[in-house]
């Protein structure tokens, strides 16, 4: 069976994000990035279906990324995958999802696939969008948010639990197919030591847009970020203190109508 | 702290912090409070490779450096330096020295259940009256035929209690001081052997320590480490391994003693301000901050002259001396910038500066560090300087 698992760079959740001067991005100085923790649940629960079905299954990761998610791939392929396509490109400085689904198909026809596991949504710009537009463009069905997942005994088709509002539901589906998957899939393991030695002799196959027969990023000019911002800060709490209740009552009414101008 | 590693030692040092922050952290408070082992977190430890990091693949182990060991070691101690105890005795002294001195022998029969932590490994020097001064040792071990037949007692042994491979020095030789010690390897149900009084102690709750008796234990002759008389180069062979890896522990005490300070100084109000306004507190940050990057420089040397195959017994007590007091220090002034809360035990820096008073302490103490530096210092003058 080809296991296929989506991954992303994305800051550590405990990084503290700051936008940079001009608004167009992060501050990525001094903060750390991690593997999209929602894509852990995927490259486990792609690891744990390989060694279900066994024989020559294989776990591929494909990553969009900058030269530094090689490490984060590594990682992956520390936790036990066996190869991974890296595609990084100059021209990709922030790919739009239209942008990361032309991409993503491409990659996936080209490489084959029975399965696609990915995360949810990803941590940094909460989209959510990637995994439906991939498995649109290749008009395979997709299930969203999966916190179960059972093989069919002929590994034709899949049973699953989405988490919805209030509970499950309950869905099957065909192979080929892809998973969006959320906390309480599964553990992910750790990437072992040992693992980490063997990471380093498996195949990361880098690949350009021209490599996989874009001559520009595919799939943009839908939609644009023309700008980002922090969360204006939150009010500042005023305690108002008096001898005698009837005292505070008169100044927090004095405050409302002369300060907040609410009354 | 900004330091060049390559990506695979990022990658062991990512592991290590992931496996304390979740797997060791959730049992690490209850464990210490309570003085409990936990067999578990060494299981778990040895199944990702922690157990048997320097050992080679051909002996299950995983072949890495000294180097990334002491970056493990860091980070387990962060959150629990118990757990770096048995970890570090295992690794640096136990499995080092059967890799280092014992025969192809001991080496099959014991790396492999080592490096996956089937088996635990104990290091027994200190005796009543051998503790800093190690040529005082008096267990004695005659050889029998094709036996060793050892008796005496040894006191303080880590993980003693649950160890299944212990090296033993005893004396073979009345007569020669130094020369007359020898190192063996002795598995406790080999008959005599059995294990003394538990003791109860300040800090380090989560790791055991216990007297072992030998009442005439008979050890094959094949356990015999190195030759007959090499005991004493041994031990302090393996030692200078083994300080670095107290380092590494007293810097983790260390850096989770100012991770807590920041964390609390920028939180708490006094006069109106944060404490962290202070400009006392400030200082007490900058000079922690400065001593364990420091330490951790001293650390990364001596460990990787180690890896160079190099001599690093001056480096290795500089790097533990060093640690060692800085752990102290920055526990002290954290549990001083806490105030009255960092005195009890629902704030880590209570434990954190409990457990730091060990490192000044075993595996040579700081007085005795002093004694290897000056000595190799004088040396390297008198190599230069006329007669
Ligand atoms: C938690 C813990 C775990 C331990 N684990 C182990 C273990 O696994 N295996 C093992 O073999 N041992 C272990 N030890 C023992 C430890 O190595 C010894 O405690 C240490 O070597 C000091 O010996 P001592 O306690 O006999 O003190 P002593 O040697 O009696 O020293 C007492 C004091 O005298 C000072 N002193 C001694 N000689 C000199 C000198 N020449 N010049 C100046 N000052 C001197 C010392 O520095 C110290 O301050 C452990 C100890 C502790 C506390
Ligand atoms: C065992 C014990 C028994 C106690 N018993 C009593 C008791 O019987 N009755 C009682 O009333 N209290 C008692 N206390 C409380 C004790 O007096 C306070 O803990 C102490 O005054 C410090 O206050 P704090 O803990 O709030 O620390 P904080 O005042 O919050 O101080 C935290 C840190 O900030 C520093 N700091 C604060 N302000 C400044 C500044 N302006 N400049 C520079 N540094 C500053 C402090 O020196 C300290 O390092 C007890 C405390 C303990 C630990």
């Amino acid at each position: 069976m080809k296991i296929i698992v989506l991954l992303k760079r994305v800051p550590d959740t405990e990084a503290r994000i700051l936008i940079n001067q001009e608004g167009t991005g992060i501050r990525e100085d001094d903060i750390k990035f991690v593997i999209n923790p929602y894509d852990e649940y995927a490259i486990e629960e792609g690891l744990r279906l390989k060694e279900k079905v066994g024989g020559d299954s294989k776990v591929t990761v494909v990553c969009i990324g900058s030269e530094e998610s090689a490490e984060l791939i590594r990682t992956a392929l520390a936790m036990g995958a066996d190869d991974a396509v890296h595609v990084c490109d100059p021209a990709l400085k922030k790919p739009g999802p239209f942008t990361s689904g032309a991409i993503l198909a491409k990659v996936l026809q080209d490489e084959g696939f029975d399965i696609v596991f990915c995360g949810k949504q990803a941590i940094d710009d909460d989209m959510a969008q990637v995994q439906a537009i991939t498995a649109e463009i290749l008009d395979i069905p997709q299930v969203n948010v999966a916190v179960v997942f059972e093989i069919s005994d002929d590994h034709s088709s899949a049973v699953l639990n989405r988490r919805i509002e209030g509970g499950d539901e309950r869905v099957e589906t065909k192979l080929p197919v892809i998973i969006s998957c959320e906390k309480g899939l599964n553990e992910p393991r750790y990437a072992s030591l040992p693992g980490i030695m063997k990471a380093k002799k498996k195949e990361i196959r880098k690949k350009t847009l021209a490599d996989l027969g874009f001559d520009s990023a595919p799939g943009g000019g839908r939609s644009e970020i023309l700008k980002w911002f922090p969360l204006p800060k939150g009010g500042e709490c005023k305690m108002v203190e008096a001898e005698e209740i009837k005292d505070a009552a008169a100044e927090l009414v004095k405050l409302l109508r002369e300060e907040a101008k609410v009354l | 702290m900004r330091y060049p590693l390559t990506e695979e030692e990022r990658m062991i040092q990512s592991t290590s912090r992931e496996f304390a922050r979740k797997d060791l952290a959730a049992v690490a408070v209850e464990n210490n409070e309570q003085g409990v082992y936990s067999e578990e977190i060494y299981k778990k430890l040895g199944e990702l490779g922690f157990m048997g990091m320097t050992v080679p693949e051909k002996y299950g182990g995983v072949g890495l450096s000294n180097f990334c060991l002491i970056l493990a070691l860091e980070e387990i101690s962060k959150v629990c330096a118990s757990t770096a105890v048995a970890m570090s005795v295992h690794n640096s002294l136990v499995n080092w020295a059967i890799l280092e001195y014992g025969s192809d022998f001991l080496k099959d029969r014991y790396l492999p259940g080592l490096a996956s932590a089937e088996m635990i490994g104990a290091y027994a020097l200190t005796e009543p009256a051998a503790g800093s001064d190690v040529s005082a040792l008096r267990l004695t071990a005659e050889r029998k035929g094709d036996e060793y037949v050892l008796n005496g007692t040894k006191i303080f042994i880590s993980t003693g209690d649950k160890a299944q491979v212990i090296a033993v020095f005893g004396r073979t030789d009345q007569e020669n001081r130094n020369r007359g010690i020898s190192a063996f390897i002795v598995e406790p149900d080999y008959p005599g052997f059995s294990v003394g009084k538990i003791e109860h102690k300040m800090g380090l709750r989560a790791s055991t320590t216990v007297e072992l008796v030998f009442e005439d234990c008979r050890v094959p002759a094949s356990n015999l480490l190195g030759e007959e008389g090499m005991g004493m180069q041994i031990a302090l062979a393996v030692l200078d391994g083994g300080r670095v890896g107290i380092a590494a522990q007293s810097v983790g005490i260390a850096q989770a003693a100012l991770d807590e300070a920041v964390t609390f100084a920028r939180e708490r109000k006094q006069f109106g301000k944060r404490i962290i306004d202070f400009q006392a507190i400030k200082l007490k940050i900058s000079e922690i901050a400065m001593a364990i990057e420091a330490s951790r420089l001293l650390m990364y040397r001596a460990a990787k002259l180690k890896d160079a195959g190099e001599n690093m017994t001056k480096e290795a007590a500089m790097a533990k001396l060093f640690a060692s007091r800085t752990a102290n220090q920055a526990s002290y002034d954290s549990m001083q910038i806490h105030g009255g809360v960092g005195y009890t035990t629902e704030f880590k820096v209570e434990r954190l500066f409990r457990d730091a008073r060990a490192m000044e302490i075993y595996e040579g103490t700081s007085e005795i560090q002093h004694l290897v530096i000056s000595k190799k210092v004088v040396e390297e003058y008198e190599r230069m300087l006329p007669e």
